[in-house]
């Protein structure tokens, strides 16, 4: 299976989008909903971010994901911690969908988990709980047997569980960043057929100087893909991170090689 | 006890080619062929869509070379190859008519392109199925050949070639002018495989206007090897890498009778038994072989081992 990128872009914390989900104007989302899926975009996470007030939050959900579908033919990860509002949008989804993200806390699970039964949906499951992040792998790594546990009772395949053992921004958490990795390997061993595993990869480099963050992106990524990363939430139109994630599969024999190869990455 | 049958599920699926055109759709062929589209590893019905391969028997502009143990088997079709078609259709029921136009060949009778393309207008006029046409392996003259072929039979989607990763760009321009199919073909080397179908498509010609010819050897001849290109390619394409997916041509009758095995009388070594019996056998195992990697069209000669193959094919589309 291809490594799927999740383009991040849709993100009322980034201010074009959040002027845009304020005043419903869909052209900044269509915007970089074509420009992502050029970039080689596989899903497109939305997001909206502060931007909007919670009890506003469902319908501003069904908005985006009608804006974007009128431009994109790519499936949508929906990005909230209002489940209300995920449900909404799940509703208009016309490709099965990933809900992003849930704990390991049960009573979130149970609702999520059988959300994504409901909506034929994948889900996106932290390895954390209402305590916070663990820096241990593994202690993270006993969270993700609680979300694999889980999504075996509620009946989700492993092949829609996406796992995300939380980068956190090297430059104040310098110690996260091996521990993820190490738990990136243990996650793909706790099933079979195993979970996916999935990253906020752009997290890495978070308020890192504009020079160094590209290549902390690009260098994380292709770690942690060694380690078992199968999706990342990352920049798609960086094309020298998107050629890093063509070239890792490439050398780790999951794509024929052909000079060509990275033209082809692109194409679906 | 109840047992559980386990089932592969594969991301990716073989892309559908179809060969030939009719006249509503701009050729004059009675029937077209469609291949590909296989969503399981060959005959495993149970996991998934399996396409029927189909057999295109070889026809030459000058009469051939063969064995008798081949050509006795045919009338008196070799002067004229519409009639050598016809009977390949009528008598021996093959599926296409592969046309090798080696009288094009400069060291031989050298003809022109205007003679080929009379041979190739003589072959559409007495069959009714779509052809595939290839030129004599002389590179330069080829390009001339095919390129006037192309023109000349605009619009019936032959099944052209052959285009090589040196080659190629002649072929892949009057394919998509003059709205063909084209044979991409590699040695023996899956990295090439899958490059030129790149290439070919950055040109502009759709993935499901190529067909893959990875080429092959005869049993006893290196056919693992073909094989195990073959097996990579389809793997490769059932776990959705497009550049790949294309329906396989295998020239299992070339091959096949280029064998020894294939040729010497029972005289030279008479444990091997009688040729005319052994001569099939070499041809429809080396087809039944390379079935089962997932050749999609048996370029084959020999009438009796079309037979057989057929039969087996019969058998195993048969669920």
């Amino acid at each position: 299976m291809t490594m799927l990128i999740f383009g991040e872009r849709i993100n009322g914390m980034y201010t074009d989008i959040g002027d845009a989900l304020k005043a419903k104007d869909p052209k900044p989302l269509q915007y970089w909903a074509t420009k992502q899926e050029e970039g080689g975009a596989h899903y497109l996470d939305l997001n909206s971010g502060p931007a909007i007030p919670k009890e506003e939050r469902a319908e501003a959900y069904q908005w985006m994901v009608n804006v974007v579908q009128e431009v994109s033919e790519l499936p949508l990860v929906l990005d909230s911690t209002n489940y209300d509002a995920i449900e909404a949008g799940l509703k208009l989804c016309k490709k099965p969908a990933i809900i992003n993200s849930v704990d390991a806390t049960p009573e979130k699970m149970e609702r999520v988990f059988k959300m994504a039964s409901d909506y034929n949906a994948g889900v996106v499951g932290l390895t954390m709980d209402k305590k916070g992040i663990p820096l241990d792998h593994d202690l993270r790594v006993a969270f993700a047997m609680e979300l694999v546990a889980a999504a075996d009772e509620y009946g989700l395949p492993m092949e829609d569980l996406y796992i995300d053992p939380l980068i956190l921004p090297v430059n104040v958490a310098q110690e996260h960043a091996l521990q993820v990795l190490k738990s990136l390997a243990q996650i793909k061993m706790l099933a079979d057929p195993a979970p996916r595993t999935v990253l906020g990869l752009t997290n890495v480099s978070q308020k890192s100087p504009h020079n160094i963050t590209n290549l902390l992106n690009r260098t994380y990524l292709a770690m942690a893909i060694g380690a078992g990363l199968d999706a990342a939430i990352m920049n798609a139109n960086d094309e020298d991170l998107v050629d890093v994630a063509a070239t890792t599969q490439i050398l780790l024999g999951r794509s024929i090689y052909a000079d060509s190869y990275l033209n082809v990455f692109r194409q679906r | 006890m109840s047992v559980t049958i386990v089932k592969e599920r594969y991301a990716g699926k073989i892309g559908e080619v179809t060969l030939g055109a009719t006249a509503e759709q701009g050729g004059t062929r009675t029937s077209t062929v469609t291949i590909g589209g296989d969503s399981a590893l060959p005959f495993l019905h149970f996991e998934g869509k399996v396409n029927r391969p189909v057999i295109a028997m070889e026809v030459n502009d000058i009469p051939p070379t063969w064995n008798t143990t081949l050509t006795k088997q045919y009338g008196d079709v070799f002067n004229s190859p519409g009639a050598w078609a016809k009977q390949c259709v009528d008598d021996f029921g093959a599926d296409l008519i592969y046309l090798k136009l080696l009288g094009a060949d400069p060291d031989g009778v050298n003809r022109s392109p205007e003679d080929c393309v009379r041979v190739v207008k003589e072959v559409l006029a007495a069959v009714g199925v779509p052809l595939i046409v290839v030129g004599c392996g002389d590179t330069a003259k080829d390009n001339e050949v095919i390129a006037a072929v192309a023109e000349a039979a605009t619009g019936e989607n032959l099944l052209i070639g052959v285009a090589e990763q040196e080659t190629y760009k002649t072929y892949a321009a009057a394919a998509m002018v003059h709205k063909h199919t084209l044979i991409a073909q590699s040695p023996l080397d899956i990295n090439i495989c899958k490059q030129l179908n790149i290439l070919i498509n950055e040109m502009g010609l759709p993935l499901n206007k190529i067909v893959i010819d990875s080429l092959i050897a005869g049993l006893g001849f290196g056919i693992e090897y073909a094989y195990s290109i073959m097996e990579r390619a389809r793997l490769g394409a059932l776990g959705n890498d497009k550049m790949l997916a294309m329906p396989m041509f295998c020239s299992v009758g070339y091959e096949a009778n280029r064998t020894k095995e294939s040729n010497s009388p029972i005289e030279d070594n008479p444990q091997w038994g009688e040729l005319d019996d052994r001569a099939v056998l070499w041809e429809s195992l080396t087809a039944s072989g390379l079935m089962q990697v997932g050749a999609s069209i048996i370029m084959m000669r020999n009438p009796a081992a079309v037979a057989v193959v057929k039969k087996n094919i019969d058998e195993l589309m048969s669920v």
